[in-house]
C-alpha cells in the first residue's frame, strides 16, 4: 500500500506526528511520497490563505499550500508576480521552498529562496517555530532546497515582484549546434532577464545540440494587449496513450517541426506559453503510456566549458532516443540553500520514458555528472543511487548534521530520503 | 454596484472559494463563523485579494448556538452598513454508516442542518424584507432530492431545507426576497476528504463560479456543477423498485 494523504484547511493540526507533508504531489520522483512502511502523510493544498500582503513593498506571508496557479490568478492582474517561477504553476509555496525552485531568470534573480524572508515550520519534536536569516539561520538555510526534510513547512514569507504588464515579450531563435547554443545563452544572459532553450536530443554529430533559444522579459505596458492573459482550465488528456506511440519517429517529426519554424520570431506572448508550456494539457504524462516517465536534471559547472556539455550530451544522444527533447539553461550563482540545486554552469533537464534501461542510463548520466563535478536536482530524481548522490554533494554531510540536530530520531522522512540517505 | 455579502461558512471549502471570488471582483464581504482566529486569517486572505484592499470584517455565529443568530445578523449589518446578500454554506456532514453508529452526532446533524439553519434563515428573511429585499443563498445538496441509501439522514435534512427554501421563494419573491437553493454534487473539500470520489466530482472553484452567477441572476434552484441537474432528473424518476436495488 502506498499510503494515504490527509488534507485539511488546518495544516498545523494535520502535521502532528506525520513523517512528511506534501503540496500538490507533482514532484517527478519520490520526494513527495511516503517512505516504505509509512502509511499517512499530510497534504497542504487546502491550507492556501494569504495572511499578509503589503501593497507598497510586495511582501507576502501565506500558508504553504497556496499554489502558484492561484497566485497567478489573484495577483498578476494587480501587477505582481513571484520573482521566480518554475516550469509549472501547479506547485505550492511549500514545494517551492522545499525544492528551492529556479526559473528562466536564474542568472539574474537566483532561486525562490533568495526572495524568502522567513518560514514557519513544525519541526520533528512537534514545536512550531519561525526561521529566517537571523532566527535559527542554519535551519532556514537547510530548509531552502531541503526537500521538506527539516520540518513541515506551514507558512512562507516572501516578496512578490512588480511587473510592468502581465504579458511577456519573447524572442525565439533557431540555433544549429551546441557550441553556438552555449555562446548564445551566454551572450543573451547579459541583456535578457529570462533565457532558456530546447535541444533536440535526437540530433547527433555536427548538429548535436541544435534547437531553439528563447529569450524573454515582461512586456512594457505600451507593448502589451489591454486585456488580462486569462488561464483556461487545462485540457485533459483523457486516456493513456498506447505504449510506444511517443517514439523516436513521432518525436523526431515533432522536433523537426519545432526546429524549422521561422528563423527568428519576436513578439508579445501569453505568460502561460512562456512559463508553463506543458501545463496546457492536464495529465500530459499520459502521453508516455502506462509505464509513465521520469525526469532528470543536472547542472554542469561552468569550469568544464563547452566540452563538458558536449560530453554529457553524447551520453544522452548515445542512448538512442531515450529522451527526445531537453531543456538547457545557464545558471547564476549558487543559492543560500544547503542543498539548493543550481550553481554557475549549464543546467540540462530531460524527460525519460520509463523503460527497462532507464536505470542504466541514469547511472551513466550520473557518472558523467560526477566526472564533470556537477550535481542533480532532487525534485526530479527517482532513480539516483546513494553513492552517486554522495559523490556529487560535498554539502550533504552538513545538511544531514543539521537534520540530525533537529530530528535525531529521523521522524521526518520521504521515500527519497530513505532511498538516498538511508533515513 | 458591488454587493454587500455576509457568508456563514466562508472559512472553508466551497464557502472559502465563493468568498474569494466575490472579494476579487470588489464585493464587500463580512464573514461569520465559530472560530475567531480562523475568521481573522480568512479575513486577511480576502482583504489581500480585493482589487483595492479594504478591511474585511467578521463576527461570531455558530449554527449550534441559536442565541448567536440575532447578534450575528445585526453585527454584520452594522459592519457593512447594511447587507443585501446572505450566504449559508456551513453545515455538518458525516457518512451514513458513521451516523448510524452515533445517535448523539445524528441529533446534532439533524438539528444544525435543518432546525438551526432554518431558524437563522428566518432572522435573515425578516432583515432583508424589512429593507425591501435582497438575496438569501443557502447550500442544500443533491442528497435532498431523493431518499437514497448512502445519505439517508444527511439527505433528509437537506430535503427539508430544500422544501423550506422553495416555500420562501414562492411566498416572498414578489416582495423582493430572492431565495437561491444551491445543490452541489460531490465537491473535493475538507468535508469529503478521504471519501471515494464518484463521477462528476468538482473542485470548490467550479461550484463557486456557478453560485456567483446564480446570485447575480437570482436563480432559485441551482445545481453545481450543472451536470447534476441531469443526473438528479434521472434519479428522481427511477422507480422505487430500482432504488431498492441500486447502491446510490
Amino acid at each position: 500500500m502506498p499510503g494515504v494523504q490527509v488534507r485539511s484547511e488546518n495544516l498545523e493540526a494535520i502535521t502532528v506526528d506525520v513523517p512528511l507533508t506534501r503540496g500538490l504531489g507533482r514532484a517527478y520522483g519520490d520526494a513527495a511520497l511516503p517512505a516504505p512502511g509509512d502509511t499517512r502523510i499530510a497534504g497542504s493544498a487546502l491550507a492556501d490563505r494569504i495572511l499578509q500582503f503589503n501593497p507598497e513593498t510586495g511582501d507576502m506571508t501565506a500558508e504553504a499550500g497556496l499554489s502558484l496557479d492561484e497566485l497567478y490568478r489573484a495577483f498578476l492582474p494587480k501587477g505582481w508576480f513571484t520573482p521566480v517561477t518554475p516550469g509549472t504553476r501547479f506547485v505550492t509555496l511549500g514545494g517551492m521552498v522545499a525544492a528551492d525552485v529556479h526559473g528562466k531568470n536564474h542568472h539574474v534573480d537566483g532561486c525562490f529562496g533568495r526572495h524568502v524572508s522567513a518560514v514557519r515550520l513544525r519541526v520533528a519534536d512537534g514545536r512550531v517555530l519561525t526561521c529566517s536569516r537571523t532566527e535559527h539561520a542554519e535551519l532556514f538555510f537547510a530548509t531552502m532546497g531541503g526537500m521538506g526534510l527539516t520540518g513541515h513547512i506551514l507558512e512562507v514569507s516572501f516578496r512578490l515582484a512588480r511587473v510592468p504588464s502581465p504579458w511577456i515579450y519573447q524572442e525565439a531563435r533557431r540555433v544549429p549546434d551546441i557550441d553556438t547554443f552555449l555562446a548564445a545563452l551566454k551572450e543573451s544572459a547579459a541583456a535578457w532577464p529570462m533565457t532558456m532553450g530546447w535541444i533536440d536530443c535526437l540530433s547527433k554529430g555536427s548538429s548535436m545540440g541544435r534547437g531553439v533559444l528563447f529569450r524573454g522579459r515582461w512586456a512594457e505596458r505600451h507593448e502589451a494587449p489591454a486585456d488580462f492573459p486569462a488561464l483556461n482550465a487545462p485540457i485533459p488528456v483523457p486516456f493513456m496513450f498506447p505504449d510506444g506511440l511517443l517514439n523516436v519517429h513521432t518525436a523526431s517529426a515533432f522536433n523537426a517541426l519545432i526546429y524549422h519554424q521561422p528563423q527568428a520570431r519576436a513578439g508579445v506572448v501569453h505568460p502561460r506559453s512562456f512559463f508553463y508550456p506543458l501545463d496546457v494539457a492536464a495529465d500530459w504524462h499520459r502521453g508516455y503510456g502506462p509505464r509513465g516517465f521520469t525526469q532528470y536534471q543536472c547542472v554542469l559547472p561552468a569550469s568544464g566549458g563547452h566540452a563538458a556539455v558536449r560530453r554529457f550530451l553524447e551520453v544522452v544522444t548515445g542512448a538512442g532516443g531515450a529522451s527526445f527533447l531537453c531543456v538547457i539553461k545557464d545558471c547564476g550563482p549558487e543559492g543560500e540553500g544547503l542543498l539548493s540545486f543550481p550553481r554557475p554552469g549549464i543546467s540540462i533537464a530531460l524527460d525519460l520514458a520509463m523503460g527497462d534501461d532507464t536505470q542504466a542510463l541514469i547511472d551513466r548520466m550520473n557518472e558523467s555528472v560526477i566526472a564533470e563535478g556537477g550535481r542533480i536536482y532532487l525534485a526530479k530524481d527517482a532513480l539516483t543511487r546513494p553513492d552517486h548522490f554522495r559523490a556529487m554533494e560535498p554539502r550533504l554531510d552538513r545538511f544531514l548534521d543539521i537534520r540530525r540536530t533537529w530530528d535525531p530520531e529521523g521522524r521526518i522522512r520521504s521515500a527519497q530520503s530513505v532511498r538516498l540517505f538511508g533515513w | 454596484m458591488p454587493l454587500n455579502v455576509v457568508i456563514l461558512g466562508g472559512t472553508k471549502g466551497i464557502g472559502r472559494a465563493l468568498a474569494r471570488r466575490l472579494a476579487a471582483r470588489g464585493d464587500r464581504v463580512h464573514l461569520l463563523g465559530r472560530d475567531v482566529e480562523d475568521l481573522a486569517r480568512c479575513a486577511a486572505d480576502l482583504q489581500a485579494r480585493m482589487p483595492t484592499p479594504s478591511p474585511v470584517t467578521f463576527s461570531v455565529c455558530d449554527l449550534e448556538r441559536p442565541e448567536t443568530f440575532a447578534p450575528a445578523v445585526s453585527a454584520a449589518a452594522t459592519e457593512l452598513g447594511g447587507f443585501d446578500t446572505f450566504v449559508v454554506t456551513a453545515g455538518l456532514f458525516a457518512t451514513q454508516p458513521q451516523l448510524e453508529a452515533d445517535r448523539a452526532f445524528t441529533l446534532r446533524l439533524l438539528t444544525v442542518n435543518f432546525a438551526h439553519t432554518i431558524l437563522l434563515c428566518e432572522h435573515v428573511r425578516s432583515y432583508l424584507l424589512a429593507r425591501s429585499g435582497g438575496t438569501l443563498c443557502v447550500f442544500s445538496s443533491v442528497a435532498g432530492d431523493r431518499g437514497r441509501k448512502p445519505v439517508i439522514l444527511y439527505g433528509a435534512t437537506k430535503a427539508g431545507l430544500t422544501a423550506y427554501l422553495e416555500g420562501l421563494d414562492h411566498k416572498f419573491r414578489a416582495a423582493g426576497l430572492r431565495t437561491i437553493c444551491v445543490k452541489p454534487g460531490f465537491v473535493r473539500t475538507g468535508m469529503t476528504e478521504g471519501l471515494p470520489e464518484p463521477p462528476f466530482a468538482a473542485d470548490p472553484d467550479q461550484v463557486a463560479t456557478t453560485v456567483v452567477r446564480a446570485i447575480d441572476r437570482g436563480t432559485p434552484v441551482v445545481y453545481a456543477p450543472p451536470i447534476w441537474a441531469l443526473v438528479m432528473l434521472v434519479i428522481r424518476w427511477l422507480p422505487r423498485a430500482a432504488m431498492r436495488k441500486v447502491g446510490f
